[in-house]
């Protein structure tokens, strides 16, 4: 604290200062770059977008796709390329619209959990949803439960996990539930929920059960994209993701600290609900409708933090779109790289392990 | 205003470690909170934040109840400047100290304009405005605990309380702290702080509650309460009080005494 008494001091107090004395001073202090990042990464969406539509085993000439796209957009019958138009308004439409949608989900759900618990290195499945959902499906599985089965079993049991975990560090804390404590029932169910899974494997039928299992638990779109599931997601979105949106400013002062915040005025423990409940319900409607798709709520956020700094207000959007951008160029990868599928869950840890690294050797110095 | 504690009981679950606690601060005053370590400075403290429930005793503003009060009024009642810590995140200054306009925003509400200005003006009033664009994890202890005293202002608060203000910071940069307290109680503001340093309420013409072990709480001015039988009885060291004069002012300030050694040096449980 050097109060402008040493030389070096003088200049910048001056210079500050005088730009204190102008009105509108500290909104047109932004970063400039953190202005064009959104619209930036917007465009940067669209593009994707086009790139995934033409992206895939079934090549369609540009010409077609500008006839098919259109024909749908303006609503008028398209007497050409029948078989084209299913790829590209059945197959391919929902299943980006799925991805753009997911990685929203998981990178909001993400965030919100690092600011909640104060730790960058935290994931949306460290309460245990994820490996809850994978119970849930191996259950439904074992059972030859129809996909709308694996769907409900795996949401349920991935909001159940979340649930006894908070209910467990309640019970611990007595009815004060540190999130030390919760962060450990986190690890506990999770660890618990993962041997079910693993049970479930090893009881699974070698030749039916165990590969839609496994298939399952590394996630994928292949099986999920329709529209119908794009609009059970899109209903989520707006029923989980928008509060989280709309609070998204508050989690900065939660990132002081519980007490910190309580002192400021907020109400930690509402606050704490709504981010938990939000982002348990992102997560476990994301894996539940894909599968476990890891890595990509760990990273976006730090992708957004180097962007755009550590402003909740502006990295929750950025790590958002943030998040569709990569979960959609990554499912480009899965469905066209090998002329199987490749599933998603195993291309982000592929992909996010290195990226995370690098974020590690270049973010070092504003996190520690 | 007047803030009061009346026969404020503090603890953990159903472990009480302060019992019987009372005092009141009005605007301008500096109540200084003493005691050795483990005698409950930090769980009374936390108490009257609203961090404990009090197992016992009130805590009035003007007459109300604070437990009558939303936690977001209570934040326009009661300030809060923690140790300085580092947050995970790389906020920059500015954006720490709007934080502290949270009480005034709306469930949905982000700070606006007004807010930056309250922020800037309040950075501007304790003289380091020019960290405003800084990195708050990356400044020093001491810029750190002036970023966190103009956020606890930006909270415009009528009374704030400081967990050891002066802790982990150099000499030069304990005094310039304690001046800037000086001086915002001097400007109406009711603090209650705690330290390590029977000298700090000296210097800053405190009310001290001493407390010692057994719930003995001793209350009054600095000059009354900071005495060599109280700090033995307290600290359990022997201590010279002595009157020092300065240009035209005496300050009294303590002195260990180290002659006589003490056979079991009394290093207190934390």
């Amino acid at each position: 604290m050097q109060q402008g008494k040493g030389p070096e001091e003088t200049e910048p107090i001056k210079q500050t200062t005088n730009k204190y004395g102008k009105p509108d001073h500290s909104l047109k202090n932004k970063e400039p770059r953190e202005r064009y990042i959104l619209p930036g990464l917007a465009v940067l969406l669209i593009l994707t977008v086009l790139i995934s539509l033409a992206v895939g085993r079934y090549g369609i000439p540009l010409h077609q796709m500008w006839d098919i796209l259109h024909s749908w957009i303006t609503g008028k019958e398209n007497p050409n390329n029948y078989e084209a138009e299913v790829v590209i308004l059945i197959i391919r439409i929902p299943r980006i619209l799925l991805a753009i949608l997911v990685g929203a989900a998981l990178s909001a759900s993400g965030a919100a959990y690092q600011g909640l618990f104060k730790n960058p290195m935290v994931s949306p499945d460290l309460l245990g949803v994820s490996a809850g959902a994978g119970v849930g499906a191996s259950i439904a599985i074992l059972l030859s439960s129809s996909y709308l089965g694996i769907q409900l079993m795996a949401f349920a049991f991935g909001l159940g996990a979340v649930f006894l975990v908070i209910s467990l560090s309640t019970a611990i804390g007595r009815g004060n539930s540190s999130l030390l404590i919760m962060v450990l029932a986190g690890t506990v169910i999770s660890a618990l929920f993962a041997s079910f899974t693993s049970l479930a494997k090893y009881l699974a039928d070698a030749d039916s059960k165990l590969p839609e299992l496994t298939f399952w638990l590394m996630g994928s779109f292949a099986k999920s994209g329709s529209y119908k599931n794009v609009i059970v997601l899109l209903i989520i979105m707006l029923a989980a993701g928008l509060p989280l949106f709309l609070i998204r400013w508050k989690i900065n002062v939660l990132s002081f600290g519980e007490e910190e915040a309580q002192a400021m005025g907020v109400n930690t423990k509402r606050l704490r609900i709504i981010i938990i409940l939000c982002s348990t319900i992102l997560t476990a409607s994301s894996v539940a409708l894909c599968g476990m798709i890891s890595w990509v709520g760990l990273i976006m956020p730090h992708i957004a933090r180097l962007l755009v700094g550590p402003n909740y207000r502006s990295l929750l959007p950025t790590a958002m779109l943030g998040g569709s951008v990569f979960m959609l160029a990554v499912d480009n990868i899965a469905r066209s790289l090998i002329a199987g599928e490749i599933p998603i869950g195993v291309l982000t840890s592929m992909i996010g392990a290195p990226i995370f690294i690098y974020l590690l050797f270049k973010g070092r110095a504003s996190w520690v | 205003m007047k803030l009061e504690i009346n026969n404020a009981v503090c603890g953990y679950g159903s472990k009480t470690i302060v019992n019987d606690f009372s005092t009141t601060v009005s605007s301008g005053e500096i109540l200084c909170l003493l005691g050795p370590n483990g005698v409950g400075k930090t769980t009374l403290f936390k108490s009257i934040l609203g961090f404990l429930r009090l197992q016992g005793g009130t805590i009035l503003v003007d007459g109300q109840n604070v437990k009558t009060l939303s936690k977001q009024a209570f934040a326009k009642v009661l300030g809060y400047v923690p140790q300085a810590h580092v947050p995970p995140f790389p906020f920059t200054v500015r954006d720490v100290v709007v934080m502290g306009r949270t009480a005034y925003l709306g469930a949905f509400g982000a700070p606006g304009r007004h807010d930056f200005e309250v922020a800037e003006s309040c950075l501007d009033s304790l003289g380091v405005l020019f960290l405003a664009d800084r990195v708050y994890t990356e400044l020093s202890g001491g810029e750190r605990q002036m970023v966190l005293i103009a956020r606890a202002l930006t909270q415009k608060p009528s009374f704030i309380m400081m967990d050891e203000p002066t802790s982990n910071l150099d000499f030069g940069n304990q005094v310039r702290v304690l001046r800037h307290i000086t001086k915002l109680a001097q400007n109406g503001l009711g603090i209650i702080m705690t330290t390590h340093f029977p000298d700090h309420a000296f210097q800053c013409h405190c009310k001290v509650a001493l407390m010692q072990r057994d719930d003995i709480f001793i209350f009054g001015s600095a000059e009354e309460v900071i005495t060599e039988k109280n700090l033995h009885d307290a600290y359990g060291i022997e201590v010279k009080v002595m009157d020092n004069h300065i240009k035209n002012y005496s300050i009294r300030s303590c002195l260990p005494v180290f002659e006589e050694i003490d056979p079991c040096p009394g290093i207190s449980a934390t």
